[in-house]
């Protein structure tokens, strides 16, 4: 579904001595099947804006379009419950939502709320726990006997067992070791990918920015800062660095390397020891020096 | 929902009652409470009223504040009148609507009544309006201080008391983040039949209640790891302070009892 952000602004406590005003005049739009990155500094204005993507917050000002749905300033909106079930958000720390007794009660929670029927909600869960990597035998376990890595998997399950066509993630790894984090986010990339999602990930790493997302916005003080590919972006180091941003070190690496060698390596979502490699074939063939 | 900011009423500003010492508002707000019970002329309310009306005032919190601290007591103020209106049957008839006589004993005594309450409630809510909820907690403890002579846990009180109040707003946020994910889970919080909405809470209950134990049992791990080991001999990180603003407004509050106290017929 194509996302549109329209002049959107969102204040929190208006009129009171706690006014705070998270986003203004927030204007972008996401294609249907991209994976955008949003990323800025603590207090940007991040998960505010995530939270208008279901329909959780409504605009102070602005309209906020997903799909067929629109959320604009003032008006209610009486299809909220539709638009829930298309987008799926993964909270920070999803494991604190759960609260059955079972594993797989837990998972087939949203389904049943939207009136998903009971063969199709038994399929989803297996389709879901198999994406995610949880083994089928911790179904019938409370979910509170899990490891801190399994609750997060069954939480994350739980959401795509809604089948959203919308997928938002917010610090889907924040608290998890390397190799966990790594799956999880190659499992929401290649749902994304098979399912044709749309994808919107609030991330505070660079690198997965940068190896994921095929577009990147940046938030600052609520106002938006960049917006371009993350190879435009990650060009800017000054701007990134003026925010508080850093570069991913693959590209940090790759523009040092070109300015002392003056060599030319493309970019292709290699890792550091790739490049490296990449390197030492260039320099021992003798190929592309100048 | 947007109110987790704020912690009970407080509303911050810069003013003479925000400067006070927690201690010194009680203690003068308890004397008030009790003084108000004497006044029985029209100048000792009147003295009573300028002096309410002025700690009001100068505490600069917006009157819509004032006003909304007020709001549940605004029935029991009209109500009482009313009460007064319809029972005393003292002085001469003011008036008499379709054979009910109104005296005016009656709305005399009707009008004291509802202007002692109107007191009580205004002072009252000014020291919940212009202390935070901790200084109040440290000046209970100072002020119950001399109880601890007789082994009751002041200290553990007052800390009960401020790690509750600590502990308000995490809650509320984590009520509300924990709202919004089963929300987008497809609950409904809002609509639906009683028993739906009953059924509603459960998944927000439990997690609730997860988090709050597993709360408690960090932060008791956390203070034992920094060698926590009760109220004995520990100093305070705000030592409370009664300044020349306090004693001014002692002076002040004096004046206002000895004027009280030669206005009173």
């Amino acid at each position: 579904m194509d996302i549109t952000f329209d002049q959107v602004s969102y204040v929190y406590q208006p009129g009171s001595p706690f006014e705070h005003r998270a986003l203004q005049d927030i204007s972008f739009s996401i294609q249907s099947g991209s994976f955008v990155a949003i990323i800025g500094h603590t207090g940007s204005g991040k998960s505010t804006l995530l939270q208008h993507l279901n329909g959780l917050m409504q605009p102070t000002s602005g309209r906020v379009s997903v799909g067929p749905y629109d959320m604009e300033a003032g008006k209610k909106n009486k299809r909220l419950r539709e638009l829930r079930e298309k987008v799926g958000v993964v909270f920070q720390y999803p494991e604190h939502q759960l609260f059955e007794e079972t594993v797989s009660k837990d998972i087939a929670f949203g389904p049943e709320n939207f009136g998903v029927e009971e063969q199709e909600i038994q399929t989803r869960i297996t389709e879901a726990v198999r994406a995610t990597g949880l083994s089928e035998e911790l179904l019938e376990r409370s979910p509170f006997d899990l490891s801190g890595g399994q609750m997060r998997r069954v939480a994350i399950s739980g959401v795509l067992a809604m089948n959203p066509e919308v997928l938002v993630l917010d610090e889907p790894t924040a608290g998890l070791d390397p190799s966990g984090q790594r799956e999880i986010m190659d499992m929401f990339h290649n749902l994304h990918k098979e399912k044709q999602l749309t994808t919107v990930l609030v991330t505070h790493s660079m690198e997965d920015a940068l190896k994921y997302a095929d577009h990147i916005i940046i938030l600052n003080n609520g106002e938006m800062y960049r917006e371009g590919t993350p190879l435009e972006i990650f060009k800017q180091k000054e701007a990134l660095e003026a925010v508080q941003l850093d570069v991913p070190e693959v590209i940090e690496f790759l523009a040092k390397v070109e300015e002392k060698m003056n060599i030319r390596l493309p970019y292709e979502g290699q890792s550091v020891a790739e490049l490296a490699k990449d390197l030492a074939r260039m320099v021992k063939g003798g190929r592309d020096l100048e | 929902m947007n109110n987790s900011m704020i912690i009970g009423q407080y509303v911050p500003a810069e003013s003479v009652i925000h400067k006070m010492d927690p201690r010194s508002k009680i203690a003068i707000i308890f004397f008030f409470v009790l003084i108000v019970f004497f006044a029985n002329s029209v100048m000792s309310y009147g003295l009573l009223t300028v002096f309410g009306v002025t700690a009001a005032a100068s505490s600069k919190v917006p009157l819509r504040f004032i006003m909304k601290g007020l709001t549940p007591v605004w029935f029991l103020i009209i109500f009482t009148f009313l009460l007064h209106l319809i029972v005393t049957k003292e002085g001469d008839v003011l008036y008499n609507l379709l054979g009910w006589k109104i005296y005016e004993e009656g709305v005399v005594q009707g009008a004291a009544i509802s202007l002692r309450f109107f007191l009580l409630i205004l002072v009252t809510s000014l020291l919940t309006l212009t202390t935070t909820p901790i200084e109040i907690t440290d000046a209970i403890e100072e002020l119950l201080g001399p109880l601890k002579k007789i082994r009751f846990p002041v200290h553990e009180l007052a800390l009960m008391m401020s790690i509750s109040l600590r502990f308000i707003p995490t809650l509320m946020q984590e009520t509300e983040k924990i709202s919004k994910a089963q929300a987008s889970r497809g609950v409904d919080f809002r609509t639906g039949s009683f028993k739906d909405r009953l059924k509603a809470i459960v998944p927000l209950l439990v997690p609730l209640f997860v988090s709050a134990f597993k709360r408690a049992e960090e932060l008791a791990m956390a203070m034992e790891a920094r060698g926590y080991r009760g109220g004995e001999g520990r100093t305070k990180l705000r030592e409370l302070k009664v300044g020349k603003v306090d004693f001014m407004i002692y002076a002040l509050f004096l004046l206002v009892v000895i004027g009280l106290f030669l206005t009173r017929s």
